[in-house]
């Protein structure tokens, strides 16, 4: 067990080093010149090789790279060339505002998407398996940008309920303290809808699969013969069987998470984590995207190891195998 | 002839459904100079003839079955004429990944054991990486366009392909029928190639056509963040992108390429949903 952990915890430690390497390499090579954003055209040659001299950019890169992991594994991701503020610090303002948005999409779409696909896999009438069933399929077609963009024209343009942009009003410093939660809610309300929307077909489409296989398993016909309540058989025998592979891929949904956010934060200007990555890959803000992308890979290694860890815990058996 | 109708009526309905529809897209877009009567790009007098409702005559007396966008070009044709780039994008991309996902996944089956610690280490790396990271980082490396779409889709796209094929592979090279063919004196490569690698192909298509509509709604968020196929090309992305500008006043710009987005996703789900349960 303690062996397994810890071979896991190196290989993740691997991935994250490679990826911040590629990461490294890529962005500094890819042209586009953050200096010269930063200065404007009427910039003097001078000037920008002056401001590059400062940055450090005039450096060999294999000398930039080992600098930055240096700094890095002491926990200093260095200041934004845009910004001039501490990479850190951009990222520490908008890491809540992606994690809110995330932790509730998944705890959402995976309780409604689980008791959905087993409601679908136990049911007894197959037109409500089909009706739902098309339903799960659209809705896991549906690319998140799409999705969100249809929800605003609905709730924004044609009924007028809720605001499509933010997360705040611009008069939310001046609303009392039920006021501003109110206000916060409303701004949370689309784009965790469109989230959790797009999480909740696939992750009821595959909770049916893994409930299904088992309907006719004969450990449930078993437990069932002891005399066992029909809701203990589901939830205790038929359930937790299930769910071993549902979690599994909960982990391995993390990323796609991440990149589903990235999407949607894009359409209702959601200042989290993905609005900084998409704004600092466009201006070749090396610290910041560096930052964000040790960041996002530090969460999936620890996705992965998670959804490990809980499926040890749903299956008792796995528990020998890993050793 | 005979044997596409003994295909088709083996499917259940569901499978049928999902081809049905991408069959109706493939052919729609195939004969799009056929279905349109005026250019995906040709815009005349924009002031008089942007935003118009679906199902309605412009002053030059040309029907909009879809309407216009905001420089008044025809939507329909704008939809089947993007249906091409949108559709040839996805395929693309899923071959190159299919390709390098079949090579990896069956050298380390088949490898010795050094390569196979290689290959699935590569791969795990590879499964680790943020995909919208790595996309938006090469994507924006060179000259947006649809090759490069191609090219960065694929290469970030295989190693689920090349995971599947690995342990399909290894559970069919175990099998008795590997162990005759061996006993009959056929070398490795051919058993590989001849019999392991074509048995246990029928879950690797299913993945591969999710895949399809996977890459083609990645295709088209690139293109949505200004990263993929550049206008005035039309492709789903670029059309749902610039509806996004004009939510308020013609909605069914955007609302028209996102519909053939999604049922193109759904017919591929369906597809590989009916290829898997067959087996």
């Amino acid at each position: 067990m303690l062996h397994g952990m810890l071979t896991a915890l190196l290989r993740g430690l691997a991935v994250v080093l490679g990826v911040v390497t590629l990461t490294f390499f890529l962005l500094h090579l890819a042209p586009g010149d953050p200096v010269r954003r930063l200065l404007g055209p009427a910039a003097e040659p001078a000037q920008i090789e002056a401001a590059r001299h400062t940055l450090g950019l005039d450096r060999p890169l294999p000398a930039q790279y080992l600098d930055w992991i240096g700094r890095a594994g002491r926990g200093d991701f260095g200041s934004s060339i845009a910004h001039g503020r501490p990479a850190a610090e951009l990222l520490g303002e908008a890491w809540p505002a992606t994690a809110l948005l995330v932790l509730l999409s998944i705890l959402l779409s995976w309780t409604l998407g689980i008791v959905i696909g087993a409601l679908q896999a136990n049911t007894r009438r197959p037109g409500l398996d089909g009706l739902t069933s098309a339903l799960t399929v659209a809705l896991n077609a549906m690319p998140g940008y799409w999705l969100g963009m249809v929800l605003v024209m609905v709730f924004t343009y044609q009924l007028g309920w809720l605001p499509a942009f933010g997360a705040a009003g611009v008069d939310a410093e001046f609303l009392s303290a039920g006021g501003r939660l109110t206000d916060r809610l409303r701004h949370l309300a689309l784009p965790l809808l469109t989230l959790t929307l797009i999480g909740l077909g696939g992750t009821a489409r595959f909770s049916r699969a893994a409930m299904r296989e088992l309907r006719d398993a004969p450990f449930l016909l078993a437990a069932r013969g002891r005399g066992l309540r029909e809701t203990r058989v589901v939830m205790r025998h038929q359930l937790r069987n299930a769910l071993v592979p549902v979690v599994t891929l909960l982990g391995l949904s993390l990323p796609a998470l991440f990149s589903g956010a990235v999407f949607v934060e894009a359409i209702f200007a959601w200042p989290g984590v993905g609005q900084v990555l998409v704004q600092a890959v466009q201006a070749r803000d090396y610290p910041v995207v560096m930052a964000a992308a040790t960041i996002s890979a530090v969460l999936v290694v620890a996705g992965n190891l998670l959804a490990e860890f809980l499926v040890t815990v749903a299956d008792p058996r796995t528990r020998d195998a890993a050793r | 002839m005979r044997r596409a109708s003994t295909v088709w009526r083996r499917l259940d309905l569901r499978s049928r459904i999902g081809l049905g529809l991408l069959i109706l897209v493939i052919v729609a877009a195939l004969l799009a100079p056929l279905l349109t009567t005026i250019g995906p790009d040709v815009q005349r007098d924009v002031a008089k003839t942007r935003f118009l409702a679906p199902f309605t005559s412009d002053i030059h007396q040309v029907f909009h079955p879809l309407g216009t966008d905001r420089l008044g070009r025809d939507v329909w044709a704008r939809l089947v004429h993007g249906a091409r780039v949108s559709l040839l994008v996805g395929v693309m991309a899923m071959t190159v990944s299919l390709l390098i996902g079949v090579i990896v996944g069956s050298a380390a089956a088949a490898g010795s054991r050094l390569a196979r610690s290689v290959l699935l280490g590569v791969t795990d790396f590879g499964l680790g990486i943020p995909r919208v990271v790595l996309l938006l980082l090469l994507a924006s490396l060179w000259q947006p366009s649809a090759t490069l779409v191609v090219m960065v889709l694929g290469l970030t796209g295989w190693m689920p392909v090349a995971r599947l094929v690995y342990a399909e592979t290894r559970s069919q090279l175990a099998r008795p029928f590997v162990e005759a063919s061996a006993a009959l004196g056929a070398g490795r490569l051919r058993i590989l190639l001849r019999h392991a690698l074509p048995n246990g192909m029928a879950p690797v298509m299913a993945l591969a056509t999710l895949g399809v509509g996977n890459a083609i709604t990645l295709e088209a968020g690139l293109s949505f963040l200004g990263l993929g196929v550049q206008p005035p090309t039309a492709s789903w992305g670029t059309m749902i992108a610039s509806g996004r500008d004009t939510v308020v006043n013609a909605p069914w710009v955007g609302l028209a390429p996102g519909i053939a987005l999604v049922l193109v996703v759904i017919g591929c789900t369906l597809v590989a949903d009916g290829v898997r349960e067959r087996r």
